[in-house]
Formats: C-alpha cells, sequence, structure tokens
C-alpha cells in the first residue's frame, strides 16, 4: 500500500520555559491511501492539534509531516494554502458552514478559491450535494438544516475539490447514533477509494467498527494501534 | 466579478442587520459633511453675489475693501484716471448702496440700490418683463427676482414705493444669477438717480467697472491703478477675496470648518466600529476561508472589496440625502444658501475612502493574523 501520511516525531507545546505544555508530544504514524484511520482518545489527549498538524493547518514546533511525499511544512505560506485547497479536504468538529452562503454556495467555497467560474463551481457543487443526499437543499441556507444535513454539507464541502486527503473531526458528535452510524456507512462505502486515505477522530464506539486501523492518543502520545483492545472496551 | 469577491458580497449584504448598520453610519457621516461643506459654498457663492451679477471684468475699488457690500466711495478723477490707462476700453461708474423702502402698503423694507452708469447702463441684469430704456422715465426702478423678491410684495410693473420721500416705481423685473447674503432685496436705477434719491457724501462711486481692450492688457491696468493708490481686481479675484474674507476673517469660515472635522470624526468612528465589529463578528468564516486553503491575498481583497462596496453605496446615498434634504428645505425656506459642488463630493469622497481605508486595515490586520486552529478549538 501506498503512504499517503507520515508523520514524523511531531510536537506541538504551548507556553514556555516553566509554563510549557505539550498538547502532542512525539507522535509517529503512517496513514495508506484506500485506508479509513481512526484516531482515539480521551478529551484533551491533542486529537485537534494532531490533526491539523497533518494536515496544514497548524505548525508543528517539532518533527515532519509528508503527505504522498511532500514535506507540508516546508512549503511558504501561499503554497501550502494551495496544497491544502487542492490535496486536503478538512471536516471542523463545529462544521463552520457560512450561514450567509446558501448550502450549494457553502459546498462551492474550494471550488471558488481555486478560481473555478461561479456557474461551474456551483454546477460540481451540486453534483456533490447530490452525492451526499441533499440534492433538495441546496438553496437554503444552512442553519435550516438539521444537524445531521449540516454534517452532511461539510462533508460534501470538504469532497468537492476531489482531496487525496480527507480529515474529518469527531463527524458523528452533534449527532445520534443512527444518524452518526448512516453517515460513516455512507463516508465508507461512497468516499473512500483507493486513492484516499480518510482520518477520522472520534470519541464514538458505536462507528468503531468501520475504521480499517484505530491509533490511540494519550497525553499526546500515540499510545496504541490495536484494534482489539478498544473492541474489548 | 472573481468568486471570491462575489462570496464576499454575499457575507456582507446577506447579513441584513449589519449591512444596514454600516450604510446607515456611512450615509450619516456623508450627509453631514456635504450638508456643511454646501452651506458653506452657498454662503460664499452668496456672498459675492454682486460681483456676478454685474459681471464686469475688472473692479477698481479701495485697497481697504473687504467685501463687495462694504464700497469705500472713490473720487472722481480715480474714473478720469482710469479711463487714460491706454489698456482700458472703457470704465464706468457703479453706485451701491442701501436704502429705505416705504411700500405701498406703507410697511418699511430695506434694499440694495444698484446705479448703472447712465449711458452705458453696463452691468445691467436680464429682464423678464418690461424694456430696460424706461429706466431713464421718471422715478424709474428695476426690481431682481431672486429669494428676497417676495419682501418687496412681490410687484408687478407699475407698482409703487417710496425712496427717501422720492416717488419710485417698478418699471421692469430682472433676473439675476445669484441671490444676496444679506437677505434684501435688490432694485436697479440710473446712476444719477440713486445719487439723488439716497443722501451720499462727498464721494459718490462706489466701484469702476473697467474693460480691457484685451485680456493681456490686465496686467497693466492693475499696475497702473495700484500707482494712484487704488486697488484693480479681475471678476475671479474679487470673488476669491471676498470667499477669504468669509473664510478667514468671520466666525463663519472657522465654525465651518470645525463642524466638517467632527461630522469627519463622528463618520469616521461609527462606520471604522461597525465595519471593524463585522470583520470580528466575521473572523470565524475568514478563519474557516483560511483553513480551506484561501490566501491572505484572498483575503485582503475580500475585506477592501466589503469596505469600499459598502462605502461608495453609502457615499451615494449620502449624496442623494444631502440633494433631497437641501431641495427640501428650499421649498420652505426660498433663502437657504447650500450648493453641493464638485469640490464639497470630492471632500466627501475622500472622507469616504479614508474611512473604507482606515477600516479594512484593521480588519486586514486581524484577518491576517488569526490562527483557524485556535477558532477550530473553540
Ligand atoms: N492555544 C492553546 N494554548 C494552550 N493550550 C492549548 C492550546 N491549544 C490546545 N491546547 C491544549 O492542548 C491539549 C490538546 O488539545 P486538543 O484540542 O488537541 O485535544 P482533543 O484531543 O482534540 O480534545 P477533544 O476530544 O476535547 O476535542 C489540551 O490540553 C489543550 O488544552
Ligand atoms: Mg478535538
Amino acid at each position: 500500500m501506498k503512504v499517503a501520511i507520515e508523520a514524523r516525531d511531531v510536537h506541538k507545546w504551548f507556553g514556555e520555559g516553566d509554563a510549557r505544555t505539550y498538547a502532542v508530544k512525539g507522535v509517529s504514524f503512517d496513514a495508506y491511501f484506500g485506508e479509513l484511520l481512526y484516531v482515539v482518545g480521551p478529551s484533551g489527549s491533542g486529537k485537534t492539534t494532531m490533526l491539523s498538524m497533518i494536515s496544514g493547518i497548524l505548525r508543528p514546533d517539532q518533527g515532519q509531516v509528508r503527505i504522498d511525499g511532500t514535506d507540508i511544512w516546508s512549503l511558504p505560506d501561499d503554497d501550502l494554502a494551495d496544497f491544502r485547497l487542492h490535496k486536503i479536504g478538512f471536516v471542523f468538529q463545529d462544521f463552520h458552514l457560512f450561514p450567509r452562503l446558501t448550502t450549494l454556495e457553502n459546498v462551492a467555497v474550494p471550488l471558488i478559491l481555486q478560481e473555478r467560474p461561479w456557474d461551474d463551481a456551483l454546477a460540481e457543487a451540486r453534483r456533490d450535494l447530490d452525492v451526499v443526499g441533499l440534492g433538495h437543499r441546496a438553496d437554503l441556507p444552512p442553519v435550516k438544516l438539521s444537524g445531521g444535513e449540516q454534517q452532511r454539507v461539510a462533508i460534501a464541502r470538504a469532497l468537492v475539490s476531489r482531496p487525496e486527503i480527507l480529515i474529518l473531526d469527531e463527524p458523528t458528535a452533534s449527532l445520534d447514533g443512527d444518524t452518526g452510524r448512516t453517515i460513516l456507512e455512507f463516508i465508507r462505502r461512497e468516499i473512500l477509494t483507493e486513492q484516499r486515505c480518510i482520518v477520522i477522530v472520534t470519541h464514538d464506539s458505536r462507528i468503531f467498527d468501520f475504521a480499517d486501523r484505530i491509533v490511540q492518543m494519550e497525553d499526546g502520545r500515540l499510545k496504541s494501534i490495536e484494534r482489539e483492545t478498544l473492541d474489548a472496551q | 466579478m472573481p468568486g471570491t469577491l462575489r462570496i464576499a458580497y454575499k457575507l456582507l449584504v446577506n447579513d441584513r442587520a449589519k449591512y444596514g448598520a454600516l450604510l446607515v453610519g456611512i450615509t450619516f457621516a456623508v450627509f453631514l459633511m456635504i450638508e456643511m461643506t454646501s452651506l458653506f459654498s452657498g454662503v460664499l457663492a452668496r456672498s459675492s453675489a454682486t460681483v456676478r451679477n454685474i459681471g464686469a471684468s475688472i473692479w477698481v475699488m479701495d485697497p481697504a475693501v473687504q467685501t463687495v457690500a462694504n464700497s469705500i466711495p472713490l473720487p472722481d478723477y480715480v474714473l478720469d484716471e482710469v479711463r487714460s490707462i491706454p489698456g482700458v476700453a472703457f470704465a464706468v461708474p457703479l453706485y451701491s448702496g442701501s436704502a429705505l423702502l416705504k411700500l405701498s402698503d406703507g410697511t418699511y423694507q430695506a434694499a440694495n440700490v444698484m446705479g448703472l452708469d447712465d449711458t452705458s447702463l453696463f452691468g445691467r441684469p436680464a429682464l423678464t418683463e418690461g424694456k430696460i430704456e424706461d429706466v431713464f422715465a421718471e422715478n424709474g426702478f428695476i426690481a431682481v427676482k431672486d429669494s428676497e423678491f417676495y419682501k418687496l410684495g412681490n410687484p408687478r410693473i407699475g407698482a409703487e414705493f417710496e425712496l427717501n420721500d422720492n416717488r419710485g416705481v417698478i418699471v421692469g423685473i430682472a433676473k439675476v444669477a445669484s441671490s444676496g447674503l444679506f437677505g434684501v432685496p435688490t432694485l436697479y436705477t440710473t446712476y444719477s438717480r440713486a445719487l439723488q434719491y439716497i443722501p451720499s457724501l462727498r464721494f459718490t462711486s462706489s466701484y469702476l467697472l473697467v474693460e480691457p481692450k484685451s485680456p493681456a492688457d490686465i496686467a497693466a491696468i492693475k499696475a497702473r491703478v495700484k500707482e494712484i493708490g487704488y486697488l484693480a481686481l479681475t471678476k475671479d479675484e474679487f470673488i476669491a477675496q471676498i470667499s477669504n474674507f468669509y473664510k478667514f476673517h468671520t466666525g463663519i469660515g472657522t465654525n465651518m470648518l470645525i463642524m466638517t472635522a467632527i461630522s469627519f470624526i463622528i463618520g469616521l468612528s461609527i462606520s471604522g466600529q461597525t465595519f471593524y465589529t463585522f470583520i470580528i463578528e466575521n473572523i470565524e468564516k475568514f478563519g474557516a476561508l483560511k483553513a480551506i486553503g484561501a490566501k491572505g491575498r484572498d483575503l485582503v481583497l475580500m475585506i477592501l472589496f466589503q469596505a469600499g462596496f459598502v462605502s461608495l453605496t453609502g457615499f451615494g446615498l449620502g449624496v442623494g440625502l444631502c440633494a433631497l434634504a437641501i431641495w427640501t428645505a428650499r421649498l420652505y425656506l426660498p433663502d437657504y444658501a447650500a450648493i453641493i459642488t464638485g469640490l464639497n463630493l470630492v471632500l466627501a469622497f475622500l472622507m469616504v475612502l479614508i474611512i473604507a481605508g482606515a477600516s479594512s486595515y484593521f480588519g486586514v490586520r486581524k484577518v491576517l493574523t488569526i490562527e483557524p486552529f485556535d477558532i477550530f478549538r473553540g
């Protein structure tokens, strides 16, 4: 299998001197194309921080991140922004949709930032909105949608630029169990391909069975990558 | 329009409440600023109404004259001297004074009386009723139909009045380019009748009106007039001198300046503050755009566009509102002196540009320094 993400000895700390605390402390792992990888761990263990570093949003204080062979943190700011725009889709913990845009426009935002013509971008976004089953909600503002629907809009927005890496932070946290499972089923079936690597942070043991592999974080370190230990919990 | 700007537009305009607040702030500032400067322009234009209405190219006066209304009589020899200057085509005296009229209904009314040179009637106004020759008839006066006309009782041709126990008859109605500042109506008559009806000092000419043979002669005429101890100003110089007097030697100019500065500061703080709040409240959106892959340049353009758009819209509304306010004021107060000049608009526009620039400067600084990560962790 081809390596999609290589994290090597990644550190992030906050504060300096005696006040320095580590959010992520020497994490290394590989994730592969065609794989759906879970990151689990207690609250405050550094999951969001670690995902932000591998997706080019937060600069590590130490260590390297390679995505499909590119050392992303050695790129100049604008190139890194372009890299995120074209290669990485990120679904934020709280969605962060744009309330003043329609659902369809929300999905089209990454394409518009890629300077695609407005109408093309919207047409393409409509395809992905159909994929997540929300074509009939295209013209509504996102606040009119339910939590699960908003989650799917956020997924459609992360997917629209066909990124190789898709990162989802707690995609089911605000959803009930059934909706969570439906979304994970959908991601597994429709979104995961051999050319794509998906990393999901979750607390939600109800959806563990969709993962290919699970890594566990604790106190900023990667503790185990055993599935069985989790299944036993 | 690039897609990012279209997004910026929607983020701005679809937020009705904040967009409305921004527009109100800028519109109000522009309105205040244009209203103030227009009032000032109106006052200035009126202060030199006589100079504009008479229309002579060169005015000869005592060097101590500051405004057209406060003339200082010239000795008769000055007229002979000026007429003998080689570049002068002709020179005539002008009488300008005030008189108390007793109208036919028995009320008293102060008026300006302009006495035009008997032979040439140089500087005469355009008549809308009556014939100019009738001014030579016994007791003939021409009434000017400006914003003060009603104070004469809206006279028709043939209307009579008394001027210092002399009978006067309206023989013509004239229109002029500009109304005066002092709220009194104006009558034109001949120079000799003005002297006859109005008690005068030993010297009688208020001004000498001079036409040069060619514009090239003006410099020599001015120099020669100066040699004999008097002052010759072209029409534009005289207007500028009067304006400067009101700007710098009366309280009007300073007060207008202070009011304009205050409206500028109010406008800047209201709109700047509202726009900055708008950016702060949208900071999460800018953070999300940044995380998705928007470059710093994209975000800067979006903010500049938003600031520019709201400012220009506010400018348009402010100008419109001001024009409407002046128009409405005129309906009720014919004397209302305010004109929106090109310069007023340019000044207000510069102010709007400064407001937009300052507001977006702080917004841009904020947006460029946000860490999307800090926002997403909540
Ligand atoms: N800007 C910051 N300043 C100080 N400490 C921070 C900062 N950002 C994160 N941390 C700390 O880093 C640690 C890891 O935070 P992180 O958000 O990555 O945890 P998490 O595993 O995603 O938790 P959760 O499951 O609650 O989302 C926490 O202890 C947090 O307080
Ligand atoms: Mg988290």
